[in-house]
């Protein structure tokens, strides 16, 4: 005998609302504190503040609600309710008639029942007379008492819950994009530089003690980021089904405050001469302009399947009849690896598809790392590795 | 079992209109004495919350208010070191006694006080993405120390704490898991017609279904980047009531820049006029 509303915790877990023992022991609390009013609208509305931490997860506790109370009357007590339906059932409230058996304990034998007959409904003949689970939440339990959602008029936690009215929250796709900023935090770097308006305090204390006791204050530059960073991006067609984890990782890196400057470019599968400034491949960049301007010190994060045809790999790209250098694929993603002395390919790809593909072939030339969370954590390590600390 | 307070009721004040959710969750806030974080759009009342939780539960309000540099020693204290620095050289005080140049922060201020405060964080997310986690502690336990002096500044009286956040920028689970959590929902046409009414008794009935059809209009409208929220249509409002408009609609609504304020806004807005005809 759990407390009656674990059947409501473990409908949101299977949806993926990870609730545990800190939200089951604060809805108890608010429970037994009487922050629910005794009501079924107070209960709906005291267990979202307790179970719910996101907009996102507001849909999927409505339906949660719906499954597991949707045929309980919003209005009236929640207390007399559960008593009357109970003893609709002949339930045996308590050994003793006249000890009230609290709600907790109401609502729980309310839940277990439920579950029987949910269970046994198929077996058809056991509620005789009740009906089964299809039957409960419509009309013939209104007149003993437990009114429902289609009779009640209006009233019923059913017509709240069930207008879902926050389904457009449901953004399964923000609640990663944390995890991702936080991986991309370890780019962090510091350097002070500007004008001295901040004081020194250890060098003051320092120099006053030399100075015999006779102030002398110590100015320095505030601390500043100083990390660049480039971002180039393959669009190709074969990246279509990460999209979604593209636009995550693109709008943690956009978020991200600690870069000193953030460079975004497009290229498709591999990098020949030229990149993009955006994905629909405008723009273009020559690659040897992009190197003039941007020293070994930026740090280069490439973000792709690497999964081509190997001719793409190996050839010159289309444009290169015009051009005198005629370099292939593999050689322009050295020439990014020669000149940037910190740089990382993450990809999207499961790691049992990189053997004996392309992605092998590119991974001998960068630093290849999968675009997981522990990926990306281990791949800003990566970059990390080969500068010296600054501070 | 613990004991907990009696639940205090919390039904709005007469500037803030409230709902039974919000009511809730307030409740839950206070009898689990646990923060109470507050999400939604922009101009939704989330700030405005804490000053009518402590008009209503009449505590004092302590608020501090959460910037992109803010770190959460911030909140605790702040030990002026420069001020002891110059004391020292120049002093007519006793730089010996350190208690003298340890001012308390926010959190602080609201853990000495002698009776129970409202305590707002507010627009926790504009800090550091690590700031959050850098109050668990403190929030938890209702209390610290002051390192240089090893002084403990206990809560005495939890304060009731509100946090406001906006929807746009995730704040850390473990964080969340210590709060009561509500979601503001961008008022409805009635709620917004009440809170108006708030603002400016006595307005014209005609004129403000005007005013909040084309209102919801232009929030409405696909390309609006900024959509405008209940202070915007405030203001508006009572632009529209200074200047003697009796009546607005989409194609005939003078001051639009109190609506919208960006530039690409207005722009799609008027583009919107021109495709019509």
């Amino acid at each position: 005998m759990g407390p009656f509303f674990l059947g409501l915790l473990y409908r949101l877990r299977e949806q993926d609302v990870a609730v545990g023992v800190t939200e089951a022991l604060a809805l108890s609390a608010a429970l037994k504190a009487g922050a629910h009013d005794d009501t079924v609208r107070g209960f709906y509305y005291a267990a979202r503040a307790t179970l719910i931490h996101h907009e996102g997860h507001l849909d999927a506790f409505d339906r949660a609600f719906l499954a597991e109370y949707g045929d309980l009357d919003w209005d009236t007590s929640l207390t007399e309710q559960l008593r009357e339906w109970l003893d609709e059932q002949n339930v045996r409230l308590s050994e003793n008639a006249q000890e009230a058996p609290d709600l907790a304990e109401l609502l729980e034998m309310f839940a277990q029942r439920k579950r029987e007959q949910q269970e046994r409904h198929d077996g058809g003949p056991y509620w005789i007379g009740t009906g089964g689970k299809s039957q409960l939440g419509q009309g013939g339990y209104a007149e003993s008492g437990l009114s429902t959602g289609s009779s009640g008029g209006g009233r019923a936690a059913i017509r709240i819950a069930d207008m879902r009215s926050y389904r457009p929250y449901r953004s399964d796709v923000t609640l990663d994009i944390r995890q991702m900023e936080v991986a991309l935090r370890r780019l962090r770097a510091f350097v002070r530089e500007g004008a001295q308006v901040e004081l020194d305090i250890e060098a003051t204390i320092d120099e006053t003690a030399r100075n015999a006791g006779e102030i002398e204050v110590v100015v320095r530059p505030p601390s500043k980021p100083n990390t660049h960073v480039i971002l180039m991006i393959d669009v190709g067609g074969s990246m279509f089904p990460y999209s979604k984890l593209m636009s995550q990782l693109f709008s943690a890196t956009k978020k991200a405050t600690h870069f000193k400057e953030l460079r975004t470019y497009y290229f498709h599968n591999c990098v020949y001469g030229k990149v993009y400034g955006t994905d629909r491949f405008t723009e273009p960049t020559w690659v040897h302009d992009l190197l003039r301007e941007c020293g070994p010190h930026y740090k280069l994060i490439m973000v792709g399947d690497a999964y081509m045809a190997p001719y793409e790999l190996g050839q010159a790209g289309p444009w290169s009849a015009t051009d005198a250098t005629r370099v292939p694929g593999i050689e322009w993603l050295r020439i990014l690896t020669d000149h940037f002395s910190d740089s990382v390919w993450l990809n999207p790809e499961p790691l049992s598809r990189w053997e004996g593909t392309t992605i092998e072939e590119v991974g001998r030339v960068f630093e290849m790392f999968p675009l997981t969370t522990e990926g990306l954590t281990e791949a800003m390590a990566h970059l990390n590795k080969g500068t010296p600390a600054r501070r | 079992m613990a004991a907990y307070p009696r639940p205090v009721e919390f039904t709005g004040t007469e500037a803030y209109l409230t709902n039974p959710a919000l009511e809730a969750a307030v409740r839950c806030s206070l009898v689990l004495e646990k923060p109470l974080l507050v999400r939604g759009e922009p101009g939704t009342g989330k700030t405005l919350l804490a000053e009518a939780v402590a008009k209503a539960l009449d505590m004092p309000l302590i608020t501090w208010h959460v910037k992109s540099t803010t770190r959460a020693q911030e909140g605790l204290y702040h030990y002026d070191t420069v001020q002891r620095l110059y004391d020292s050289r120049f002093g007519d005080h006793d730089v010996r006694d350190i208690r003298e140049y340890i001012h308390m922060g926010a959190l602080g201020r609201a853990f000495q006080s002698p009776e129970r405060v409202v305590l707002l964080i507010d627009e926790i997310d504009k800090a550091d993405i690590e700031f959050p986690n850098d109050l668990l502690h403190e929030l938890d336990r209702m209390r610290f120390t002051v390192m240089e002096t090893g002084d403990e500044v206990a809560a005495a009286h939890r304060p009731v704490v509100i946090i406001t956040s906006n929807a746009e920028k995730e704040l850390p689970d473990a964080f969340l898991r210590r709060c009561i959590f509500h979601y503001i929902d961008f008022p409805d046409r009635e709620l917004m017609a009440r809170i108006v009414d708030v603002h400016h008794p006595g307005l014209d009935r005609d004129l403000l279904d005007q005013a909040l059809s084309a209102f919801f209009a232009v929030r409405g409208m696909d390309r609006i980047r900024k959509p405008p929220s209940t202070s915007e249509l405030v203001d508006w409002i009572a632009m529209l009531q200074t200047a003697g408009v009796d009546s607005v609609d989409l194609d005939n609504a003078p001051f639009l820049g109190t609506l919208l304020k960006k530039e690409q806004d207005m722009e799609a807005f008027f583009n919107r006029t021109s495709r019509r005809f």
